[in-house]
């Protein structure tokens, strides 16, 4: 194709004359962005995000947001004659009388799992790479917030079909509203229009869900778009790469293809999850009334560790002066919860404090190469963890035969025990791969060959690592550390006189000091000598 | 007439132009462009692999088309109105949807990958920071601007600036104030208190039927009925306060701190509504006495005033007083003495009022 | 299913037996003297039914009661350290527990697991056994086999009772659940109409007991209709994933479909790594 077909081009002439489109283009067409797997993580909540808001947009079609009590005269025989809000029947009418209306429904919430799982793996992987530094901490928070906001959307949604389910959930929000010091009662009362549940709640979240949350959903992820376009995106260690480049694909056409790609497999994955497996079903559960409860009620994934610490803690409460402060119900709805975010969104600042780094960084660090940082990763990843799978001890009883107080009491020593051991294992394992990357760099790889000596000694051919590979690795970069030594007079540095400074020295030695620095091989090719008796590592390779 | 620039002969001004000419050429749609340039970082596809990818490209679209079509189709021949049909529906449309985005995806990950070259092209990044001149112009123009203003020199304009925004900014909160009444001592009532409209005292019915409970009926230790109050029984608002779980005992089994006087027969009834957080505790083991809360495992211990001995609640389920009216109907003799459900901030130790009151 | 064995010939037969009478007289007692029995008016002609069981099943199961349940019932079933007493608990109570295998119970767990019935285990010899033990002191009788035709029975009515007094343990589509100390709520899917309408009336184990005064025989075929028809119907959705709600749910979305996406997302920036020519 030599020349533009007609019709693109009076079209972008058209656009051009109006908007300059043209300068724009000409900066971005080509915008390189730079290939690895996981720089499409937060894809999957990208584009889960927008099919949330095309199967969202088709349910609104036929729900209606009311608990007028109604009668159900549907298809779904073991429900009819039954009383139940309008809000339920219409939900079940969108799931057996709507063609197609359970696909759309079961994508949503499908959607809505992953939308949330997307981001959660998305942040990992923005934190253990330290993508989060400077220049980017405010798409960082950006990001948190869209986690915040995305929990209370899961939250808004799965409770509008108001089936006994969902119900449930709604009850134990409204318990822990109750539960907040002086304000309480009153948020309660606003919130569903006088007294739980009321006849307000599921039209009010409707609101909350289709338009409010969404519409702020949707312009931080367009500021965090065009902050992430602004600044480019950080790239992998690897050969030709520096802080001052960006190395990969051009916008277009590759990248634009690879996201449509990518775009198609989330929507197919998703229909996939849609079509073969059942998800929230909402007929089984039987309307909603606070009489009434199931075994076994969860609520979806990401509240999961918010369920887990309620199961948690032990029964505390405090009564003063007529007034009551419910610690059973506060210390697990706020606490996780609150050192979760609070942590996450003040990472960057504290890291920048200890480490006194103020350079900016385009280059993704490789977890191991900041043992504390992804220490202090697997130590939240843990703690998530361990409140996540209390959140479903019940389950656990019930299908492995685990006595249910056991698993509570379990929990509450682990809840502080495994997060420590796992900073532990995590730093170590992190130092071990720094080791075997100094071992390769200095030594070579294993070539798997092992070759004779004249004189009878065996040993093994070692040969340098692919340049690429070898390039990766040295892209290692030294973590700083605030200056703390004492001059010559003995007196440390003006910032570090106070307690608070000399606690930051001390953090900062141990954050930033490198254990293992890397050092380049000495042009050898053959190395590893195996004694003559001496079979623990040579001899799998020799056969 | 953007079109009538490439027909000028070179060199020659347009004598008259009819409109606004554009300022440039056209952005597209100039020059003939060769296609193959070679630029560094751009290594072209192998033109035989290119080739067959192309057919498995041209393949996996037509699968595409096919799967969109049978989408289609299944939308008109699968009708809803059962659950089987549902299911039959949601199969077809499903697996049709599924296969046409999958291979529409996996045909242009092809294309990518094969088709189009690979790419290692550099890009320069620059620091986020202005240079300093820009910086230093902002500056400037802002204080500048300022100062025009007359924001910084006129203090009074200031001042009422501030003083006219804040009412304004909190009229969206006062707006939100008729979102729900005041809680008042609502929490602290149920309508188990409530006068009846012919003044008899409220009955205890069944939950599911609303049958009313003759004592004498409810005669099997170790069983367990729902119950609500009588005219009420699909009221949401009463039940998520009033329900109660009713409970019968051989009557050695029943210890102190269950109130004997609330009783009737060995018969015992608790707030259904958990004080954790609300949840209906109604787990209950005929052979322990135990009642759990499927939400979060608070455990009470039934034939011991419900009081608490695994789990996050920190109080015992509320015991109603009951009774029998003329007819032997288990009756409600008045409402419960401590409020009923989760914990609140005005609660208090309600238990301990209640006890010195009796004492 | 055990219930179908009774037919309307044996019940007429059974009451011309010479023995019928004492049999009255002591199932009378029985009802006056534990106090605990059921008197629900659907369930009389059951209990002269069984009750009125030749002495020959009453002797049967005496033996069968002595070789199979004494060691932990004690001998005349007046209850041991380890098991309860059985005077009383009626004919549903054995029926339930022998038919669905939890009896005799295999070790003293927290609870009597659902098992493969022992060899001697049939029709028959469940009815002599049940013949004696209610011969003991009366109780529960089994149900008739209309008393649990889940066709005869309203579904939705039997959900909002069964939504009222069931799932709180045994989960919203019967699943089970767990409860204190090493207990659960089993599923109900292996339960057939008999046992689920006699577990309600004898209240097995940790089970609380369900009567028929209060919740009626006819309630109670309202709630096995919905609990067969619900069990034997499609999940339309696809896989019902174990029917537990969320938690099952959440794995997949983790498990299947990041997965699968990670794996695309890993051949879409995969390098080309290209054949050495």
């Amino acid at each position: 194709m030599d020349t533009t077909p007609k019709p693109i081009a009076g079209v972008s002439t058209f656009l051009d004359d109006r908007l300059g489109a043209g300068s724009f283009l000409k900066r971005n067409m080509r915008k390189i962005f730079p290939d690895h797997w996981s720089f499409l993580l937060g894809e999957i909540a990208l584009y889960s995000f927008i099919i949330l808001l095309l199967t969202g947009t088709f349910l609104t079609l036929w729900f209606k947001p009311s608990m007028g009590e109604v009668v159900y005269s549907g298809s779904y025989q073991p429900l009819v004659g039954v009383k139940m809000s309008e809000a339920y029947a219409s939900a079940l009418n969108i799931s057996f009388d709507v063609r197609g209306g359970l696909l759309i429904r079961q994508i949503h919430h499908w959607a809505a799992l992953l939308f949330i799982a997307g981001m959660m793996v998305h942040m990992l992987r923005v934190f253990f790479t330290g993508a989060y530094r400077k220049p980017r901490e405010l798409n960082w928070l950006i990001g948190v917030g869209l986690l915040t906001l995305a929990l209370l959307e899961g939250l808004t949604g799965y409770s509008l079909p108001d089936d006994l389910l969902s119900g449930a959930g709604l009850r134990i929000t409204e318990g822990v509203m109750l539960g907040i010091p002086v304000v309480g009662t009153y948020l309660t009362f606003l919130l569903f229009g006088g007294e739980y549940p009321g006849h307000d709640v599921i039209s009010r979240f409707f609101t909350i869900h289709i338009l409010l949350i969404p519409g702020i959903l949707l312009a931080l992820i367009s500021a965090h778009m065009i902050l992430m376009w602004v600044q480019k995106h950080t790239q992998m260690p690897g050969t030709g790469r520096s802080e001052k480049n960006v190395v990969g694909a051009p916008f277009y056409p590759a990248f634009m293809a690879k996201a449509g790609a990518f775009t198609l497999f989330t929507f197919a994955v998703i229909a996939l999850l849609g079509t073969f497996a059942q998800i929230n079903p909402i007929w089984l559960f039987g309307p909603y009334t606070p009489a009434d409860i199931s075994a076994g009620s969860q609520p979806d994934f990401y509240m999961g560790f918010l369920e887990g610490s309620l199961r948690l803690m032990p029964s505390w409460e405090i009564n003063f002066l007529d007034h009551t402060v419910s610690l059973s119900v506060l210390i697990p709805a706020l606490v996780p919860l609150g050192i979760v975010m609070t942590g996450l969104a003040l990472y960057p600042f504290i890291e920048q404090w200890v480490t006194g780094d103020r350079r900016e960084h385009h280059i993704a660090d490789r977890p191991r190469n900041n043992p504390h940082r992804t220490a202090i990763g697997f130590t939240g990843i843990t703690f998530y963890g361990v409140l996540w799978l209390l959140g479903a001890n019940d389950e656990i009883s019930a299908n492995f035969h685990i006595s249910l107080y056991e698993t509570t009491i379990v929990g509450r020593f682990a809840i502080f025990i495994v997060p420590a051991i796992a900073y532990f294992v995590t730093y170590r394992i992190c130092i071990g791969l720094q080791r075997s990357d100094q071992a390769m760099l200095s030594h070579g790889v294993e070539s798997g060959v092992i070759k004779r000596l004249p004189h009878g000694e065996y040993i093994e051919v070692h040969t340098p690592p692919m340049e690429d590979i070898a390039d990766h690795i040295r892209g290692k970069k030294e973590i700083p550390v605030v200056e703390s030594g004492e001059d010559t007079d003995g007196i440390p540095p003006k910032g570090a006189r106070t307690a608070l400074g000399r606690l930051r020295s001390k953090m900062s030695q141990a954050y930033g000091t490198d254990h293992i620095p890397l050092e380049e091989g000495h042009g050898h090719e053959e190395h590893a000598a195996i004694g003559a008796g001496d079979h623990s590592d040579g001899h799998k390779d020799g056969h | 007439m953007t079109d009538n620039i490439n027909d000028q002969p070179e060199g020659r001004v347009p004598a008259r132009v009819i409109g606004t000419p554009p300022s440039n050429g056209p952005i597209l749609g100039g020059e003939p462009v060769h296609e193959v340039k070679d630029v560094p970082g751009v290594i072209p596809p192998d033109p035989i692999s290119a080739r067959k990818a192309e057919r498995v490209v041209a393949l996996l679209f037509t699968i595409t088309f096919l799967a969109g079509v049978a989408f289609i189709a299944s939308y008109v021949i699968f009708q809803v109105g059962t659950i089987d049909k549902t299911a039959a529906s949601n199969y077809a449309l499903g697996s049709s949807l599924s296969i046409a985005l999958l291979s529409l995806a996996a045909g242009i990950t092809v294309w990518v990958r094969r088709i189009m070259p690979k790419y290692n092209l550099v890009q320069e990044r620059h620091p986020m920071a202005s240079e300093p001149e820009t910086a230093e112009y902002v500056e400037e123009t802002f204080l500048q601007g300022a100062g025009e203003s007359g924001f910084v020199k006129h203090k009074m304009l200031r001042r009422t600036l501030l003083l006219a925004a804040a009412p304004l900014g909190l009229a969206p909160l006062v707006l939100l104030k008729d979102l729900g009444p005041l809680p008042g001592t609502a929490l602290r009532h149920t309508v188990w208190g409530a006068p009846t409209k012919d003044g008899k005292p409220r009955r205890l019915v069944v939950e599911g039927t609303g049958q009313p409970i003759r004592a004498a009926d409810f005669d099997s230790p170790g069983g367990i009925l729902s119950v609500v109050p009588e005219g009420y029984e699909e009221d949401l608002n009463a039940l998520a306060k009033a329900t109660l779980i009713l409970l019968k005992f051989r009557p050695d089994e029943l210890k102190s701190g269950t109130n004997l006087n609330w009783t009737h027969d060995g018969i015992v009834a608790y707030s259904k509504i958990c004080t954790h957080v609300g949840c209906p505790a109604a787990l209950y083991e005929q052979t322990t006495h135990h009642i759990l809360c499927p939400c979060h495992q608070s455990t009470f211990d039934a034939a011991d005033g419900a009081k608490v001995i695994f789990g996050p609640a920190a109080r015992p389920l509320p015991q109603l007083p009951i009774g029998i009216d003329s007819e032997g109907y288990l009756i409600a003799k008045s409402d419960f003495k401590v409020p009923v459900g989760p914990s609140f901030w005005e609660r208090g130790d309600a238990e301990a009022e209640a006890r010195e009151q009796k004492a | 299913m055990i219930g179908t064995g009774i037919s309307v010939n044996s019940i007429t037969a059974r009451r011309r037996h010479p023995l019928a009478r004492y049999a009255v007289v002591a199932l009378a007692l029985g009802l006056l003297g534990g106090g605990y029995a059921v008197a629900g008016p659907g369930s009389s002609n059951a209990d002269a039914a069984i009750a009125s069981g030749k002495a020959d099943d009453v002797a049967q199961g005496k033996s069968l009661f002595v070789a199979h349940c004494a060691s932990c019932h004690g001998l005349n079933a007046e209850g041991t350290a380890k098991a309860p007493t059985l005077v009383g608990v009626g004919a549903a109570a054995v029926d339930f527990q022998v038919s669905s295998g939890r009896m005799p119970a295999a070790d003293a767990g927290p609870q009597a697991a659902r098992k493969p019935t022992a060899e001697w285990v049939n029709e028959e010899t469940i009815g002599d056994l049940a013949a004696f033990v209610q011969s003991l002191g009366g109780g529960p009788t089994r149900p008739t086999a209309e008393q649990v035709d889940p066709t005869m029975g309203d579904p939705a009515k039997g959900g909002e009772l069964f939504r009222a007094n069931c799932i709180q343990c045994h989960n919203f589509v019967g699943a089970g659940g767990a409860l204190t100390y090493g207990k659960y709520a089993p599923p109900l899917n292996p339960a057939t109409p008999t046992q689920i309408y006699e577990a309600m009336v004898t209240g097995p184990q940790a089970m609380p007991v369900f009567n028929d005064s209060i919740i009626t025989p006819d309630k109670k075929r309202d709630m096995i209709a919905y609990i067969t028809h619900v069990r034997s119907q499609v999940d339309p959705g696809g896989s019902g994933l174990g029917r537990i709600g969320p938690v099952t749910e959440g794995l997949v979305a983790w498990v299947v479909g990041l997965s699968l996406l990670i794996l695309a997302a890993i051949w879409i920036t995969a390098k080309k790594r290209r054949a050495k020519a």
